[in-house]
């Protein structure tokens, strides 16, 4: 479509070799339990396990029934039992029940559990306090990466964001240190790295003792610089609708692992199907990063393109139809496959966003994110949450209500709590609790005099010049952030101006022209200035634990800017978006950068409130 | 069984002999990992020689697009470096242990190397210990200290030095969570002074009670219980809610009423949010006595009724919900909510046009009215507001809108013609 920019960008290094990494390393340690073995697999690694090695692989290797781990008695009658599992205290503890009952029952059996992508002492207390250390034997099935496209790589540990963030628990921290060696030993050497939060600060330092003491290699590096961000470094981004495709698919449908299941009410039959979203999909690669508003003129017209290429067929010859049936058809069937379940698709979107007044719930974002008649938006979501309306989105637009607004008055957080615990079960509190404690929905301090002055000379005046107060009074106030960030950093573009959609021209394009995602915009800065340089009002805002270091080359040679130097890897610590990803190819494209992903899983809003949500057993 | 392929076969045949040569001994690992990295030099140094080296492929398989020894080896040397046996070498000698620093120890626990806690026993050496695993940040190795200590030490001395390590006490309330040891956490909640939080803790379990009964009991209970203060209103108000759903449900379960059998129940009211429940009495028991002892803004309480109300067309009902009465006794339509919000809720109901007009015409604002009267098609409120707009032009567009011949292209058709009207355009 009608993208520009340079197109001299570098290749993307070859990923697949993850894949077979994992695969080998797989079946090698199934065969550390030779004979037939029934096999139990955690819920959440099964798609996983679905893109490194199908059915057929694991029986070849002795696997002989397949189950799903679902903690509860288990009814399998074969001698060997093997665990493929995250290491998690629940689960290891019903594996020890299941030893425990067989012994009981004075049944024989072998048992193997394999954790992935490594062990954690926990887990193995549980088993020595359980009385079964030495029953099962224990593995680790490093299996760090997941290609989910070609410059898409996932960790696939959403609980990663819960331990790290909420719980303030750092078993992960290694891990992502880890997976960040293996890139490094596989297309590293890298020539630098910068990052920001607390988080990301002792992954680089995990890495860097890892490779310390590993190997020192020479080769010619596939990957340039490397950037580190924490999730908490921006809430605001993934709170935010997606209007994306891409984006917009995985909001509405949930892209799980690369792949989505679409419904009968997409595919227009009684069935339902998935299919993998990647770039292997010609029609979805051309309109994964665009706006919602274009799609539709994009398949219209590649439909038109689809009927000019059947309508070919008349008037051939005996001969050039069997070159076409032979050459094209095969081709135009796959697009027209495609082409119609992508239409399904845009119009399942249409219906749904347009049931749930979306129009008004993007108006009322779009206020928060300028600071513009706060008032009318607290009544928006006041009857938002009334009237039962999903759950989360009432959550999403609290959460974005505090953080634009620094939190809260005490007065609206008490009043839109009750409604919220009224309206959504009062079990909420446990809820309100965890946002509290992450920081995304909070009262503001009685202390800060400051705030309460502003919103009473903001009622004098209108809301635009409260929000420009807020600015003022920012740099005083200890915990401010995002309106001053907002305008340091230039996120919001002037409004009044036309913004065409269809030719962007800034990473707003993502947020209809409303907003540029704070994560980008600190990448493109970070890499604009090779450094923090100028950036320290912005990092003193964000907390600070921002740094930008020499990789691991000794980096004279490294000035060069070379193809490899314009590959970047962006490491999110929490998870990062889809419309976060196509900023960023839109922001490569531009610059002529390459732009990897690598996060510890693919999030949005709903995803990363469900995993702050405490309302069940 | 079924035969391998062949590449899976070459590949098989030549790891398995590659872990037969390698035993158990930590230094045969050590050179393994030696002439690793001198066969890995070897291959940099002539990196032109890439195209001869491509051809040894460890699988057979070709390496993705740009194959080359050096991802091959790394093959070797994960699959290796994850075989259990070479990760724990018997050979470490147990004598060494005991001297082992926190760092070496911790580093060691870093590693997945043998290691041994039972040395740490002053509660200086075990501080010492939590500090070093905290300092290396690998919440792994902190929790398996944590682990020791809380076999080691009392909980006052524990739960004390935590006070004074967050990262580590966050942690251990983190493990003790997972590990679901209630009553150990509600303790330290209490010695750390955070009664909010052990408050909360105790609330959470309700969730595990699936009895209503004993639910509704241990609820009554966690009244006493430390809460905020607007915790604790909300606290009450589940008591007092579930109280009231268990009487509700014990009544309607059976459904003998007509009600019931009219619209049957889709699931039981127990456990709903207190909106919900507000919804359900609306429904079901409109009118039979005071709903809610529970405090919900007027707002709340006519969004609710509404909808239901709505859903069941009792437009009389509905209507008398925005009566009211001045002290002259003239009834007049008043609502919480923008009228706006009423006929969209209405609208959602499948109420009929003339209800729909009716709030249509309560709402102020021309241009919303106008929105939404085109949205829902109610052509006399359109015509209407466009005369009282006094615009011309857009009657007259709007008169290509509506079926020719019809009710109301005849009443656009008197309004054009009509003298006494001064048009603004």
């Amino acid at each position: 479509m009608a993208h520009t920019g340079r197109r001299d960008a570098p290749e993307l290094p070859d990923f697949s070799l993850l894949k077979r990494l994992a695969r080998d390393q797989l079946i090698y340690l199934l065969e550390q339990l030779p004979g037939k073995k029934d096999l139990f697999i955690d819920a959440d690694l099964m798609s996983l396990l679905d893109r490194i090695a199908n059915v057929t692989t694991l029986k070849q290797h002795e696997v002989d029934k397949l189950y799903k781990v679902e903690l509860k008695p288990i009814v399998s009658t074969s001698d060997q039992l093997c665990f493929l599992i995250r290491p998690r205290i629940q689960t290891v503890k019903w594996i020890a029940d299941i030893v425990n009952s067989d012994k009981a029952s004075g049944r024989f059996r072998r048992y193997k559990i394999i954790f992935t992508p490594q062990k954690f002492y926990a887990c193995e207390t549980v088993l020595e306090e359980q009385g079964v250390y030495g029953d099962v034997t224990t593995d680790e099935w490093a299996f760090y990466l997941l290609p989910l496209d070609d410059d898409i790589i996932s960790l696939e540990l959403p609980e990663f964001f819960r331990d790290n963030f909420l719980e303030g628990d750092q078993r992960w921290v290694t891990t992502a240190g880890s997976a960040l060696r293996l890139v490094y030993s596989l297309y590293g050497p890298f020539s630098k790295v910068y990052g920001i939060g607390r988080c990301a600060k002792m992954v680089y330092e995990s890495w860097r003792d890892q490779v310390e003491d590993g190997e020192q290699k020479a080769r010619q590096p596939e990957i340039g610089n490397v950037f580190l961000i924490d999730r908490d470094v921006d809430f605001v981004t993934p709170l935010c609708s997606q209007v994306v495709y891409e984006g917009l698919v995985d909001d509405i449908f949930r892209i799980k692992c690369g792949s989505v299941e679409f419904g009968p009410e997409v595919t227009s039959s009684d069935k339902s199907l998935k299919v993998m979203v990647n770039s292997q999909d010609k029609v979805f690669n051309e309109i994964r990063n665009e706006h919602f508003s274009n799609v539709f003129g994009f398949l219209s017209q590649k439909a038109r393109n689809l009927q000019t290429a059947y309508d070919k067929r008349r008037g051939m010859d005996i001969q050039q139809m069997k070159t076409f049936v032979s050459e094209e058809l095969k081709g135009l069937k796959q697009e027209h496959r495609l082409l119609s379940l992508h239409i399904g698709a845009s119009e399942c979107i249409m219906k749904k966003k347009t049931k749930q007044d979306f129009q008004e719930l993007l108006k009322t974002e779009h206020s928060l994110l300028e600071g513009f008649e706060v008032r009318e938006c607290i009544s928006f979501i006041e009857e938002h949450i009334n009237r039962q309306i999903s759950m989360i989105d009432s959550l999403r637009l609290l959460c974005l209500l505090s953080i634009t607004e620094n939190g809260l008055l005490p007065k609206d957080y008490r009043s839109l709590k009750a409604q919220y615990l009224q309206s959504y079960g009062i079990e909420h509190l446990l809820t309100f609790a965890n946002l509290k404690q992450i920081g995304l929905l909070v009262e503001q301090q009685p202390g800060e005099t400051l705030t309460v002055m502003e919103s009473k000379v903001g009622k004098l005046v209108n809301d635009k010049t409260a929000g420009k107060l807020t600015d003022a009074f920012s740099s005083l106030a200890k915990k401010s952030n995002f309106r001053a960030l907002s305008k340091r950093l230039v996120l919001i573009p002037k409004s009044g101006e036309e913004y065409d959609l269809r030719v962007p021209r800034d990473m707003a394009y993502i947020f209809s022209g409303a907003y540029i995602p704070l994560s980008c915009k600190l990448i493109e800065q970070v890499l604009e200035r090779d450094g923090w340089t100028g950036l320290e009002e912005v990092t003193r805002m964000l907390n600070g634990h921002e740094f930008a270091v020499t990789g691991g080359t000794n980096g004279t040679e490294a000035r060069i800017k070379t193809d490899p130097q314009r590959i970047i890897l962006v490491m999110f610590l929490g998870g990062c978006t889809y419309s976060e990803i196509s900023a960023l190819r839109f922001l490569g494209r531009e610059k002529g950068y390459k732009f990897i992903v690598l996060t510890t899983a693919i999030t949005n809003s709903a995803r990363l409130l469900e995993a702050l949500l405490d309302n069940h057993a | 069984m079924t035969r391998p392929k062949p590449e899976d076969d070459e590949y098989w045949n030549s790891s398995k002999f590659s872990a037969f040569t390698f035993d158990d001994e930590d230094d045969e690992f050590t050179k393994m990992k030696e002439s690793k990295r001198a066969v890995n030099s070897m291959l940099v140094d002539d990196d032109d020689d890439d195209d001869d080296v491509e051809k040894v492929s460890w699988s057979g398989e070709p390496i993705g697009s740009k194959p080359n020894f050096t991802h091959s080896f790394l093959l070797l040397q994960y699959t290796l470096a994850y075989a259990p046996e070479l990760r724990k070498p018997k050979s470490e000698c147990k004598d060494y242990m005991s001297d082992w620093s926190p760092e070496e120890t911790v580093r060691r626990m870093r590693k997945g190397k043998v290691f041994s806690l039972e040395r740490f026993r002053s509660l200086q050496e075990k501080l010492l210990l939590l500090d070093e695993a905290v300092s290396e940040n690998d919440g792994n190795v902190i929790t398996a200290v944590l682990i020791y200590l809380k076999k080691s030490l009392s909980k006052e001395i524990l739960f004390r030095e935590l006070m004074l390590r967050e990262i580590a006490l966050r942690h251990y309330v983190h493990y003790l969570k997972e590990m679901g040891e209630q009553k150990l956490l509600v303790e330290l909640m209490k010695a750390l002074g955070r009664t909010d939080d052990m408050a909360l803790m105790q609330y959470k379990e309700h969730l595990n009670i699936k009895d209503e009964g004993q639910r509704r009991d241990f609820l009554k209970n966690c009244l006493s219980l430390p809460f905020s203060q607007d915790d604790a209103i909300h606290v009450q108000d589940h008591y007092t809610l579930l109280e009231r759903q268990i009487i509700i449900e014990a009544n309607d379960k059976r459904g003998d009423a007509e009600i019931f059998k009219k619209f049957p129940r889709k699931a039981s009211i127990l456990n709903m949010p207190i909106i919900t429940t507000l919804y359900y009495s609306c429904f079901y028991h409109y009118g039979e006595s005071d709903v809610s002892t529970l405090t919900i803004s007027e707002k709340q309480y006519i969004l609710t009724a509404l909808g239901a109300r709505a859903k069941l067309k009792s437009w009389f009902d509905v209507d008398s919900l925005f009566n009211t009465k001045n002290w002259l006794g003239y009834t007049k339509k008043r609502s919480p909510i923008g009228f706006h919000r009423v006929v969209d809720i209405l609208q959602k109901n499948n109420a009929p046009v003339q209800v729909l007009q009716e709030y249509m015409n309560l709402i102020d604002d021309p241009e919303l009215k106008l929105s939404l009267a085109q949205k829902y098609k109610c052509h006399d409120i359109v015509i209407d507001t466009y005369r009282d707009l006094k615009d011309r032009q857009q009657l007259i567009v709007y008169r290509g809108k509506v079926e020719r011949g019809s009710k109301e292209d005849k009443k656009i058709e008197e309004l054009l013609c009509n003298m006494q009207i001064r048009w603004k355009n």
